[in-house]
C-alpha cells in the first residue's frame, strides 16, 4: 500500500495531494507540465524537503512531519529513474549498474540479481561500454537496470521516455511493460503523454495545478471529464481491457479481443491466446447504428445500450455499455437528434479494425471466466 | 669556489621541495573552501570569498609581512608552535612552503570552484537515491568529476610556487640551502658583481620548468578527461 498525503508551497503554486494506492502496480502520475508531477516524486524520493505531510510505503514511514519522521533519500531506498539517464560518466554500464546494489543491506543479493537485470533489460552488450558511447534509448535501458538492482522499494520513473524520440521511445517501452509483468515492484510512473500510461498504467492519478483532479483504473480514467480537459477532444477514448480469443485469425490474419460482450477484430501479432490486451477506442473514431448495418467494410460491431449522453464542446459524447465494459462516442449533435439517442436505448457500435492497436498488458493468463 | 652548477641545483632542489610541500598543505584546505563557498550558501560566505582571494591583491611583501607578525617568533601563533610544538617557521623550508602555499591558495580555490561548479548535482541526487551518503557521494562521484580542476589547481599552484619571491623572503629571509629558491638565487646573483652568468643559468632553468610543468599538466589532463568519459 501506498499513502501519500503531501502539502507543499513553491512560490505561489500549491502542491496539495492526498491519495492511495495498491501495491504492487503501476500507478500514473499523469498531467501536463507544470502540474506539480516532478515536484510530488521528488518529495517521494526525499530529494526536495518536505514542508508538510505523510509518505508510507508498504508500512514502512518514510516521513511523518508531525511525528517529526524524515527518512533521508538515501536510505528511502527508491528506484528512480531521470528524465535525462543521469548515469555516472566515469564508470561503465556494469559500474553503474552496481553502484547502487553494493550499497544496499543486502550487497550479496543485488550483486547476483546483475545475470537477471541484463538479461531482462538486454544490456550484456554494453557492460563494458562507458555511458558516454550509448544511445538515448540505451541509456535509459541502463538507468532502469541500475536503479533496479538498487532493490528499490518503490521505483520512480519520472517521464524516462520524454528525451527520447519516438523509435528509441518504443524500444524503451516494451522494457518497461516486461517490468510491469515480471517483477513486482511498485511503480510510480510520470507521464504527460497518454498513449505511455496506457501502455503501463495499472493505476492513474490525474493532477492538476497541482491537486489531484481524478484517481482510478485506466477504463475509468479514460472516460473521466478531467482527463478530457488535459488530452484535449481529439484525443478522448475510453480504455477497454479484454483478452485474446483467437490470435492472427487464419484467412483475415486479424486477431479477436473478447471486450465486455462483444469481439473486437484487429491487426495484433505475436499475442497469444489468454493473453491480456489493452485497447483504447478514440471517441471520434466510433460510429452508432440504431439498426444492424450491412454492406459495411467495417469490422467491428459491438451491441451496447446508451448508458449517458452529455454536450462536449459542439458535439456530444455518447457513454455505450458493451456489456461490463464502457465505450465513448463522439458524435454531432445533429446525429444524436435525428437517431433519437436516449439512454437506454440499444445501439451497435461500429470502429474499423485499422484505427485500433491492442497493447499486451500482462504475461499469459487463463481468461477470468 | 664551489663547483659550477651547485648553486643552481641547491636552489632548484628547493624550489620544488617548497613548490610540491605547499601545495601537499593547501591542497585539502582548498577543496575544502571550493566546496564551502560552491555548495554552501551562509552568513559570511562573501567575506572569506574575499578573504581567500586577498592574496590576489595584496603585494606579496605584506602576505609575507602578516605572516611574520602573526607566526614569527614573537608573534602569537608562533610563539604557540614553538613553545608547544617546537616548529619554528621562520628562516625554515616549511615557512617558505607556507607563505608559498598563502599565496597560490586562491589560484587553486578557483580552479576547484570552476570545475565543482561543472559536476552535475543531479548525478550527485542519483547516487544519493542509490543509497550513497554525502561522503560516498563525495568520494565516488563529486571529486573524481572535478580531477581536472584539482589537477590544474594543483599544477598552477605548483608552478607560481617555483617562482615565489616577495611573501618568501619577507617571511623566512634568504638563506642559502634553506629559503633560497629559485627566484632568490637568482635575486643574489644579480646582487654580486660576477653573477650574470649565474642569473642567466637560473633564468633558463626557471624557464624549462615552467614550460615543462604546463606540457605535463596538459597531457596529464587530457588522460584524465579520457578517463572521465568526455
Amino acid at each position: 500500500m501506498l499513502e501519500i498525503a503531501i502539502r507543499h508551497q513553491r512560490g505561489n503554486f500549491l502542491l496539495d495531494v492526498d491519495c492511495s494506492a495498491t501495491t504492487p502496480g503501476v500507478v500514473a502520475l499523469f498531467g501536463r507540465s507544470g502540474c506539480g508531477k516532478t515536484t510530488l516524486v521528488n518529495l517521494l524520493a526525499g530529494l526536495l524537503p518536505a514542508q508538510q505531510g505523510r509518505i508510507c510505503v508498504d508500512g514502512q514511514v518514510w516521513l511523518d512531519t508531525i511525528a517529526g519522521i524524515n527518512l533521508p533519500t538515501e536510505q528511502r531506498r527508491v528506484g528512480y529513474v531521470f528524465q535525462e539517464s543521469r548515469l555516472f560518466p566515469h564508470y561503465s554500464v556494469r559500474g553503474n549498474l552496481l553502484y547502487g546494489a553494493q550499497r544496499q543491506p543486502d550487497a550479496a543479493a543485488g550483486a547476483a540479481q546483475l545475470d537477471e537485470i541484463v538479461d531482462l533489460l538486454a544490456l550484456a552488450p554494453l557492460l563494458k561500454r562507458r555511458p558516454a558511447s550509448l544511445s538515448g534509448g540505451e541509456k535509459q535501458r541502463v538507468a532502469l537496470g541500475r536503479a533496479l538492482l538498487a532493490q528499490p522499494r518503490l521505483l520512480l520513473l519520472d517521464e524516462p521516455l520524454s528525451s527520447l524520440d519516438a523509435a528509441r521511445r518504443d524500444e524503451v517501452l516494451p522494457y518497461l511493460e516486461r517490468l510491469r509483468d515480471q517483477l513486482r515492484i511498485p511503480m510510480i510512473f510520470v507521464s504527460h503523454q497518454f498513449d505511455e500510461v496506457l501502455r503501463l498504467a495499472t493505476e492513474v492519478i490525474v493532477l492538476d495545478g497541482g491537486q489531484r483532479v481524478a484517481q482510478g483504473d485506466l477504463s475509468t480514467i479514460s472516460r473521466a471529464p478531467a482527463l478530457r480537459a488535459i488530452v484535449g477532444p481529439q484525443a478522448l477514448g475510453a480504455v477497454v481491457d479484454g483478452w485474446v480469443q483467437e490470435s492472427e485469425t487464419p484467412g483475415s490474419g486479424l486477431t479477436e479481443i473478447r471486450v465486455g460482450n462483444g469481439t473486437l477484430r484487429l491487426q495484433h501479432r505475436g499475442a497469444q491466446s489468454g493473453q491480456r490486451v489493452r485497447v483504447q477506442l478514440l471517441a471520434r473514431d466510433l460510429i452508432l447504428a440504431t439498426q444492424e448495418p450491412h454492406g459495411l467494410s467495417v469490422r467491428n460491431q459491438l451491441r451496447g445500450t446508451v448508458q449517458s449522453i452529455s454536450a462536449d464542446a459542439d458535439s456530444d459524447l455518447v457513454e455505450i455499455d458493451i456489456g461490463g465494459a464502457t465505450v465513448v462516442a463522439r458524435i454531432t449533435r445533429e446525429a444524436t437528434l435525428e437517431l433519437q439517442l436516449q439512454t437506454g436505448l440499444a445501439v451497435w457500435v461500429l470502429v474499423k479494425s485499422v484505427s485500433i492497436q491492442g497493447h499486451t498488458y500482462s504475461r499469459p493468463t487463463a481468461p477470468a471466466n | 669556489m664551489t663547483l659550477p652548477g651547485e648553486p643552481e641545483l641547491q636552489a632548484l632542489h628547493l624550489s620544488l621541495t617548497v613548490a610540491s610541500r605547499s601545495v601537499l598543505l593547501s591542497l585539502l584546505p582548498a577543496l575544502a573552501i571550493a566546496w564551502l563557498l560552491t555548495r554552501r550558501r551562509f552568513a559570511g560566505r562573501t567575506l572569506l570569498d574575499a578573504v581567500v582571494h586577498l592574496p590576489l591583491v595584496l603585494p606579496p611583501v605584506v602576505v609575507g609581512y602578516l605572516l611574520l607578525l602573526l607566526l614569527g617568533v614573537r608573534g602569537p601563533v608562533g610563539q604557540w608552535l614553538e613553545q608547544w610544538w617546537g616548529i619554528r617557521l621562520v628562516f625554515t623550508t616549511n615557512g617558505a612552503a607556507l607563505a608559498t602555499a598563502v599565496m597560490s591558495f586562491p589560484l587553486m580555490v578557483r580552479a576547484m570552484r570552476l570545475s565543482l561548479e561543472g559536476v552535475d548535482t543531479g548525478l550527485e541526487q542519483a547516487a544519493r537515491t542509490l543509497g550513497a551518503g554525502p561522503f560516498d557521494r563525495f568520494i565516488t562521484i563529486t571529486l573524481p568529476l572535478m580531477l581536472p580542476g584539482v589537477l590544474a589547481g594543483a599544477v598552477t599552484a605548483f608552478a607560481a610556487g617555483l617562482g615565489e619571491f616577495g611573501a618568501v623572503i619577507t617571511f623566512v629571509s634568504n638563506i642559502p640551502g634553506e629559503t633560497r629558491t629559485l627566484p632568490l638565487a637568482l635575486y643574489s646573483a644579480l646582487q654580486s658583481p660576477d653573477g650574470d652568468a649565474l642569473a642567466a643559468r637560473l633564468a633558463l632553468l626557471s624557464f624549462g620548468l615552467g614550460l615543462a610543468g604546463l606540457l605535463g599538466a596538459e597531457l596529464l589532463s587530457r588522460g584524465l578527461r579520457r578517463w572521465l568519459g568526455r
